[in-house]
């Protein structure tokens, strides 16, 4: 154990090691965990076997429940429409209620999507464990906390212990270098990275990102790209935390209050990797080759640079291959060798956990500039959460908004996985700030283009793909 | 949840790589507050045309009744942590899915609902592919998790990988919560510890 200890760790092993109850023999660990954020979709399941079994909540002090992947994002006050959904969230509400965790409720300001409100609220707090029964719960790890998703057996297994079942993860480093070039943004770096090393390529492992353009990014830009670690396989991704986290942090409601701060500030400031800490797996990217990112396909490795052409089965690398890319470019409805910048949209989505936040929407305003949305475009924004809104609206950007001709609404998922009423009819094409372009994922038929909020907003005023450098500079 | 030991069965080939949860389950069926009952999404888009109509899907074939095996490529069950894809897999019949890596997230929650996830190299997983294309008697194949192994009816056994503890839970059909459970002084004395650390945690 203490010889252990002495080796260089990583931010990862230094998490888990503060966290383990017990260690089994054949390396599974009991590890606590220290906030368990839940949503409707994945925990009436979890809440109805602790009724059965007769058991209570561990620690309703550190569990924070709310509505977001049902919620209507307009007309709030008519309540859900749909009969599931609207018993889906009245069941949260009963749960929470009969177990004693706290809700933000359809009606209170602080409600929004679980990854966005976490981080708001400063219950997102370096070197914690941090679940959700969600896979983008990897977004936490923005503040160097482990983060991750988890299924809703280990939902109730963490309500009724406090603890989950874990072997560790492998450490995997992804290093951007040097300075992001204008026009690039967070989603560019991510999309990227996913694009090099596939959906595949962080399975069984945690990723650390690190480097120059990382540590320059925001904590909303380091929000982005660790909120889509799953995308590229890995169950979290993490930064380590520095002044930027501190910073942020300081002042927000949930986060250490004065006297705790200086010791809180102390421990965090340990938490970084050592040098010479052991990587399992390394990759290194340059950020001054990477230009603004958009997906092609169903799968979020199918992404390209904007000035890029849609592929070739015929340049495949083996059958395999071929056939995916057959499939996705029939399923999205596109010819090889046509310019990404000729791909006309129907619809734009701005918003989700990867960019709903206050920032994302300020990208926006700033592409936006006075034009108007392309005709026959519909293009939606929706707020992470209902804090964010009430920014946005203080700083007038819902006038530029709705000026250009932008659907304002209120915070959610929305079309980020369409279970809520916003979702893609078949063939519909869609630009999106979301992490997933799966088949059917923004509704059946429905075709999903990732990209950045900028990018999103260009293609908005435009109505087809294009390279928000150009439109800057037009 | 139910034990998984020795299990014979048809096995079912669903050819590609990234199966991702959406497909397995797709969104329109997650507003249950239930776990059973959800066979009827089961990749629903792929069975059902835009009109409802079915599409002679692959796991609705006659030669497929049955089946308890789903053979698939790469990282299957990749996106959503939706325990809804595990859940409703094991709602059409199957115990077992034989692939070439899976997600994480997907594997685990195999684990919590009697499903066994096995992992096989490339090679191995083709010569099961082809066998479960026969359909059928012919796509019969023997998982024994005891012994680690699938048996094929070619005469091959490709033996396979699972931790011990996972093993352990599996063969004896044990519930998680309460095996951590017996554990209750261990974890009171980790918040204890912990909350003198780092008494931020706690107020």
């Amino acid at each position: 154990m203490t010889e252990t200890m002495s080796q260089p760790r990583t931010l990862f092993d230094k998490i888990w090691d503060n966290h383990v109850v017990e260690r089994r023999d054949d390396g599974t660990c009991l590890l606590y965990i220290d906030r368990h954020l839940v949503h409707e979709v994945t925990s009436p399941q979890a809440f109805e076997g602790l009724r059965m079994a007769g058991r209570k909540v561990r620690r309703p002090d550190a569990t924070l429940a709310v509505a977001d992947h049902n919620v209507p994002t307009a007309h709030r006050e008519k309540g859900i429409a749909e009969e599931d959904s609207r018993i889906q969230v009245e069941t949260l509400e009963k749960n929470c209620r009969e177990f004693g965790v706290e809700m933000y409720g359809m009606d209170d300001p602080r409600q929004g999507i679980v990854h966005i409100i976490g981080p708001e609220q400063g219950m997102t707090q370096p070197g914690m464990t941090i679940v959700c029964g969600d896979s983008h719960t990897s977004t936490h790890g923005a503040f160097g906390a482990l983060a991750f998703g988890i299924g809703t057996s280990e939902v109730e297994h963490v309500l009724a212990t406090q603890t989950l079942i874990q072997r560790p993860a492998k450490n995997m480093r992804v290093t951007v270098d040097g300075k992001r070039p204008i026009g690039t943004t967070a989603k560019d770096l991510i999309l990227a990275i996913i694009g090099k090393i596939g959906t595949a390529g962080g399975t069984g492992h945690v990723i650390e990102y690190a480097g120059e353009a990382i540590r320059e990014l925001s904590m909303a830009g380091r929000m982005t790209v660790c909120n889509m670690s799953i995308e590229a396989g890995a169950r979290a991704g993490m930064i380590a935390p520095d002044e930027t986290t501190f910073e942020y942090l300081k002042g927000r409601p949930m986060a250490p209050k004065a006297g705790n701060w200086e010791q809180a500030l102390e421990v965090w400031r340990g938490l970084p990797s050592d040098p010479g800490a052991h990587y399992d797996k390394e990759v290194t990217l340059h950020a001054s080759e990477i230009e603004p990112q958009v997906t092609w396909g169903t799968s979020p490795q199918d992404v390209l640079p904007v000035s890029g052409a849609i592929p070739n089965p015929a340049d495949a690398r083996d059958d395999g291959q071929r056939r995916a890319i057959e499939r996705a470019l029939e399923y999205m409805g596109l010819t090889p060798g046509a310019k990404l910048t000729d791909v006309k949209l129907d619809k734009v989505f701005i918003g989700s956990c990867t960019n709903g936040r206050i920032e994302d929407l300020r990208e926006v305003a700033k592409v936006v500039g006075g034009r108007h949305v392309a005709d026959g475009v519909h293009a939606m924004i929706v707020p992470g959460s209902g804090l964010v809104k009430e920014q946005a609206e203080e700083e007038g950007l819902d006038k530029v908004f709705v000026e250009a001709g932008f659907d304002w609404r209120d915070a959610g998922c929305s079309m980020c996985l369409a279970m809520n009423a916003d979702r893609l009819q078949p063939g519909e094409r869609c630009a999106s700030t979301s992490n997933r372009n799966f088949e059917g994922r923004q509704g059946r038929g429905g075709r999903t283009h990732l990209m950045s909020p900028a990018m999103a907003a260009a293609a908005a005023l435009t109505g087809h793909i294009t390279d928000v450098r150009e439109l800057a500079s037009s | 949840m139910d034990k998984f030991t020795k299990l014979t069965a048809i096995a079912v080939p669903l050819e590609r790589d990234n199966v991702d949860t959406d497909m397995i389950i797709p969104k329109q069926f997650l507003t249950t507050i239930k776990r059973t009952g959800l066979s009827r999404g089961l990749f629903y888009e792929l069975r059902y045309d835009e009109n409802g109509k079915p599409t002679e899907f692959v796991l609705d074939k006659p030669e497929y009744k049955g089946a308890q095996i789903l053979v698939a490529g790469e990282n299957f069950g990749c996106g959503s942590s939706r325990e809804h894809a595990p859940w409703a897999l094991l709602d059409h019949g199957i115990r077992c899915v034989i692939a070439e890596s899976f997600a994480d997230i997907f594997y685990n929650n195999c684990f919590k609902n009697g499903i066994l996830p096995v992992k096989l190299p490339a090679e191995q997983l083709a010569a099961c592919m082809a066998i479960a294309k026969r359909g059928g008697e012919a796509a019969m194949m023997t998982v024994d998790l005891e012994s680690q192994t699938v048996a094929t009816p070619d005469g091959d056994s490709f033996p396979f990988e699972v931790e011990p503890f996972r093993k352990h839970c599996l063969l004896n059909g044990l519930d998680d919560i309460a095996l951590t459970l017996e554990d209750a002084d261990a974890i009171s004395a980790f918040e204890g510890k912990q909350r003198q650390a780092m008494p931020w945690l706690y107020s």
